[in-house]
Order: structure tokens, then sequence, then C-alpha cells
């Protein structure tokens, strides 16, 4: 029972960071209609950021804040210089500037920091906080910034004027830009917001997985199969969607290795990570591609 | 995209069958390793190719060769390991094998368009070297140590070297391929799938069974793939689940792109261009070291990156269409620019149906 629970809040904590990850995803995806296959290696590449700032002397939080606020930045400019002249351009040049970028971030990482695995700290002290033998003090706060940070989000976009012209904008770009939102910038911060937030589970996440360019691979696959479970245009659904993506990746592992104890016969465990994420990703699209919380699309021909 | 002149053709493969046989002649000039080298840029341009079938005349995104490529490996090597086949006879087995995982695989695809193709095919060549590592499969696949195997030798006593047998060798099967292919996409299947891509409701309309159409081309598109793929494992002699990752799929992307996507002829320079970018990325890296000073290393996937988005911009019909269009200019230029050659323009009929992506 221990273990179950184990495994049930390292399978939150691990949703939590799907969970951020697939936020950024839904939220260029609703504004832009694309899907940003950089969003790891971009959140990866603000990981080694807040590593280059801590290893300068910094202290973690303030590293981590400048680590976002660089990020938020890039991602604004990675936007305005980068996508806004494909507009209009067809679904592959997209697809393409996309990979482009990934195969730049990780290089450049690489180039400039190595691709040896750095350790990475965890901000949270070890004593006094979290449960002992259920969960960790790591894993309670990556679940606690994470909600932290997802409810911020939810006021900005929510109570806001700024978030309700970014909805606006996302919504009905042409009725925005007649009552005098600038969708263009909007479309921009969007940019920015979702790399700030993949900066947060890069940086949350690499005490787990560790620092290395390529950290970021499996845990993209993760949260594009989280966005889908909760419905690509829906990012409460993307939040959602997480929790049950990661809780659900780690009860596979856990029942693959009480099968493995019972019978001897192994047939799933951690080995299988990606091909679970594969499978997941693989059902929702073609059983239900709008997903749990997703609208159904008709398109008029 | 222009269609390539017979003539031409003729004249390049005929100069591929005999500047090798030179090497008496030129031993510094054509080296064994340097026909090693064009073995395997010809292996990467029938992966191109292959990914050019589906992506560029059929319009269906795929971020998820590298998985094709791998299974061609794979059941090559295999058979080879395990049956003692043949080097030869492995390569219609892994074409069969890859035709119909792409086949399996298109069908789920026919729901998905787009992004979400993308999108799934992504998630294929992310989750493939795991899959190669599965313990139950460890006993064919060798798991994480991969299978060693041996070179090809020539037959019948020729007296060629492993290299330059190689060379012949996959030389012919590329030949042949694109022959194949030529012949399919100037035929009605190749016209119905490329008004698929050009637009599928239209297509549908006008009695093209679509769904067939698709999963047949992922089946021959996975299955040129693969057979890319089985050649490599000859070539190399190896295969080990870490080297068919996503980034040999950016590597087919960027060939793709480079040559031009929906061009067959662009396909074999976009494997060149790949292979030859790879294999200078030392020197490349010690040029930015040392003449341009900056202090880290250029790998070729910067380059790349870097590529994949000016070309989007610059030249979106890659770089043998972006030649063949400044070519065509200067052509018009040089006639006095207002009457264009009707000569020119009957050949490149099939440039129509590359132009609207």
């Amino acid at each position: 029972m221990e273990q179950f629970l184990q495994q049930l809040a390292s399978g939150l904590a691990n949703g939590a960071i799907y969970a951020c990850v697939a936020l950024a995803l839904v939220m260029i995806y609703v504004s832009t209609d694309h899907i940003n296959f950089a969003q790891g290696e971009m959140a990866m590449f603000s990981t080694y950021i807040s590593w280059q700032l801590m290893s300068w002397g910094l202290s973690f939080w303030v590293a981590f804040i400048l680590a976002v606020a660089i990020s938020f930045v890039f991602g604004v400019l990675i936007e305005r210089i980068i996508l806004r002249p494909l507009h209009n351009a067809p679904l592959l040049s997209v697809v393409v500037v996309f990979i482009g970028l990934l195969a730049i971030c990780n290089s450049v990482a690489g180039a400039i920091w190595s691709y040896l695995i750095k350790e990475y700290p965890s901000p949270f002290p070890k004593s006094s906080f979290g449960i002992a033998g259920v969960i960790g003090p790591h894993q309670l706060g990556v679940v606690l910034v994470t909600l932290i940070v997802l409810s911020l989000l939810f006021v900005f976009f929510r109570f806001t004027p700024l978030g309700l012209a970014m909805r606006a904008a996302a919504q009905n770009p042409q009725m925005a830009r007649l009552v005098g939102v600038r969708v263009d910038w909007m479309l921009a911060l969007g940019w920015g917001l979702a790399a700030a937030v993949g900066a947060v589970a890069g940086i949350m996440v690499a005490h787990i997985v560790y620092l290395d360019p390529n950290m970021m691979g499996g845990i993209l696959l993760y949260a594009f199969a989280s966005a889908l479970v909760g419905g690509i245009g829906n990012p409460g659904g993307a939040v959602v969607g997480g929790f049950i993506v990661g809780v659900l990746e780690n009860m596979v592992a856990f029942t693959g290795n009480q099968i493995e104890k019972a019978t001897g016969v192994y047939i799933i465990g951690n080995g299988e990570k990606l091909t679970v994420a594969l499978i997941i990703v693989i059902f929702v699209l073609t059983v239900k591609p709008a997903g749990l919380f997703g609208r159904v699309v008709v398109k008029r021909v | 995209m222009p269609a390539f002149p017979k003539k031409w053709l003729i004249a390049l493969i005929a100069l591929a069958v005999i500047v090798p046989l030179l090497q008496p002649l030129l031993p510094n000039l054509v080296s064994d390793y340097r026909l090693f080298l064009v073995s395997t840029m010809m292996i990467a341009a029938i992966a191109v190719l292959g990914l050019n079938l589906l992506t560029g005349f059929n319009g269906q995104i795929s971020l998820g060769h590298s998985a094709f490529y791998a299974v061609g490996a794979y059941t090559a090597a295999i058979l080879m390991d395990k049956l003692n086949m043949p080097y030869w006879a492995t390569l219609p087995i892994a074409a069969v094998v890859c035709f119909v995982v792409g086949y399996l695989f298109g069908l789920p695809a026919l729901k998905l368009e787009g992004h979400y193709l993308a999108l799934a095919t992504f998630a294929l060549a992310l989750a493939v070297p795991q899959i190669l590592k599965y313990k139950w499969l460890e006993d064919l696949t060798g798991g994480v140590q991969g299978i060693v195997l041996s070179k090809p030798e020539a037959p019948f006593g020729i007296p060629l070297s492993e290299d330059q047998w190689l060379y012949y060798y996959i030389l012919a099967v590329m030949v042949i391929l694109y022959w194949a292919a030529s012949n399919m996409l100037n035929s009605r299947s190749g016209r119905a799938m490329m008004a698929i891509r050009d637009y599928h409701i239209a297509a549908d309309t006008m009695g093209i069974d679509t769904a067939l159409y698709k999963t047949v081309t992922f089946g021959i598109s996975a299955a040129y793939t693969g057979i890319a793929g089985a050649l490599s494992a000859s070539a190399i002699a190896f295969v080990a689940p870490d080297s068919f990752n996503f980034f040999l799929s950016i590597k087919f992307l960027i060939g793709l792109v480079v040559g031009g996507v929906g061009s067959l002829s662009g396909s074999i320079v976009g494997g060149i261009f790949y292979v030859l970018v790879d294999n200078s990325a030392q020197a490349l890296s010690t040029f930015v070291k040392n003449d341009l000073g900056l202090p880290f290393d250029l790998s070729a996937y910067t380059v790349f990156g870097i590529l994949l988005i000016l070309l989007m911009y610059l030249m979106p019909m890659g770089i043998v269409g972006g030649v063949y269009i400044l070519f065509r200019r200067l052509q018009r230029a040089g006639r006095g620019g207002s009457t264009a050659a009707p000569a020119a323009v009957s050949q490149s009929r099939p440039a129509e149906a590359g132009k609207s992506h």
C-alpha cells in the first residue's frame, strides 16, 4: 500500500511537470494553431540558463526568476523574428521551422555546456518538508510550485484586461483587431508566456532527470500525450491531462513491476515509458481526437 | 519541379559506373574511403526519396521515418545474423516488412491530418530506440549492444574490393528504385497521389480511393526508407538501437527540404548534402573555433537547424528548385526577357504540381 501511495505521489509530481509543458503547448496551439515541437528543447535551454546563473553565484530562486524572465523574452523574440513571416505559410514549412528550432536549441546547448550529464540542485529543504514514506520534499515542492504557477496564469487570463485581450486575440483575431487589440503582440506575448511556463517545468524536473541537452525529449512526448488527453484546445484540460498521464505512467510501470514480482514474467517497466506515451498518443488521436474536454471541430467544406 | 533530362541522367549513371574503375590510375582521388562515403550518400538518398514520396508527393508529413529505417536495418541484420541469409536476399524481405509496417501505421494515420500526423510520427520516432531495447526482443535485436555483421564481399571472384562492390551494389539498387519511383509518379497512381496532396476533397470527389492511396503510399514510402536501412546495415555492418533516434529523422527532413519537397532528383541531392555536412562536422567545428574564434563547437545539427529555417524563407522549393528557378530567370534575361521558351516550358510540366506546396 505504501508503495502504491509512493508511486501515486511521484506520478502526481511528474504529472505537474507534464501539465506545465502541456499548458505551454496548448497556449501556442490555441492562439496560432501550431504544435510547437521545440517546446521541450526551449525549456531545456532555459534550465541551462538557470544553471549557468547559479554557477555564477546567484541563489536558486533568483536564478529561477531570471531564467524564467529571460525565457519569456526569448519566446517573444522567436515569435516576432522567426514565426511572424510564416503566418500564411503551408503547414510543412511551419513544422520544418519548429524542427529546425529544436535542432538548434539542442546542439547549441550541447556546444556551450557539453553533453555531459550534470546534477541539478533541489531548492526544497530536505527535512520538515514532505510526508515521510509517501512523498519526498522535492516532489511535494514541484507540485506546489506548479500549482502556484498555474493559478497565477489562471488569475492572469481570467481577471486582467491583458489576459482578456490575449484570449480574445486567440479566439477571434479579426474581431479582436476591430476592437483595438493588438493581435500580433498578443501572439508574441502568448509565446513568451509559453516559453516561461516551459522554463518552470524544465527547472523543476532537472533535479529528477538530471541536466543534459536531451532531458526533455521524453517529457515533451508525455506533455503531448497530456495535451491530447485533455483536449488540445483546452488549457484546463491540458492540466488535468498532465496529472492523469503522470499517474497513469507510474501506475503502468508499477503494475508491470508487481506482475513481474508475482509471476516472474516481465511485460512492461520503466524501459517502456516512451512506448506507453506513443500508445497513448495514437490511441487518443484515433479513438477520441477531441480528448476528454476538447470541442469537436466540424469543418465546413 | 523540373523533370531531369534523360540524357543527363544516363550520362550521370555512366559516370558513376566508370569512376570507381579509375582507382588504379588515381588511387588518391578515388580512395576506398571516398567510395564508401558515396555509398552512404546513396543510401541517404534512397531514404530521403522514400520520405519525399510520402511528404512531397502525397502531402502526409512524417517526422518518424527513422522508425522505418530502423525496421529495415534490423530486419536485414536479424536475417543475416540468425538465419545466415546472404545480404542481397534480405533486401526484398526488409522491403516487404517495412511496407507492412508502414501500411499498418498508415491506417490510424488516415484519421490524422497535418499537425496530428506530424505529432504521431514524432512520437513514433522517439519511441523506436526504446522499443528496440525491449526485453522480449533482446534475443533477436541484441538489446543495447546491437548486432555486429560482416561486410558483403564481391561474388564470383570479381576482382573488386569490399568498398567497390558495396558501391556498385548500392548504386544498382538506387537506380532501380529511382526508376521505379519516377515511373510510378508519371502513372495514373502517381497523379492520384499528387491530387490527394493538392486537394484532398476534390480528389475524393473525382473517384480516387483516397484511403487506399494514402495507406499504400505510406507503405511504399516506408519500404523505400526501409530498403535504405537494410543497405546501411550491410554497409556499416552494425546496427544499434540508439543510432535510430529522432535526429536521424531530422537528417531525412533536412535532405527533403534541401533537395526540394516533391522533387525526385532533389532527393538525391538532399541525401548527398546531409551526409556531406554530417561528415564535415569536425572540420566545421575546428573552422569555427580557430578561424572565427568562437569558444564552442559547432555541431552538424546547428547547421541543419539554421538551414531548415533559412531554406523555408529563401528557397521553399529546395536548393534544386531554387537553382532551377534562378537558371530559368537567367535564361529568360539572356533572351531579352519577353518570350518564354516553349521547349523549356513543356519540359517542366510536373512543375505545376510541385508549386502549389
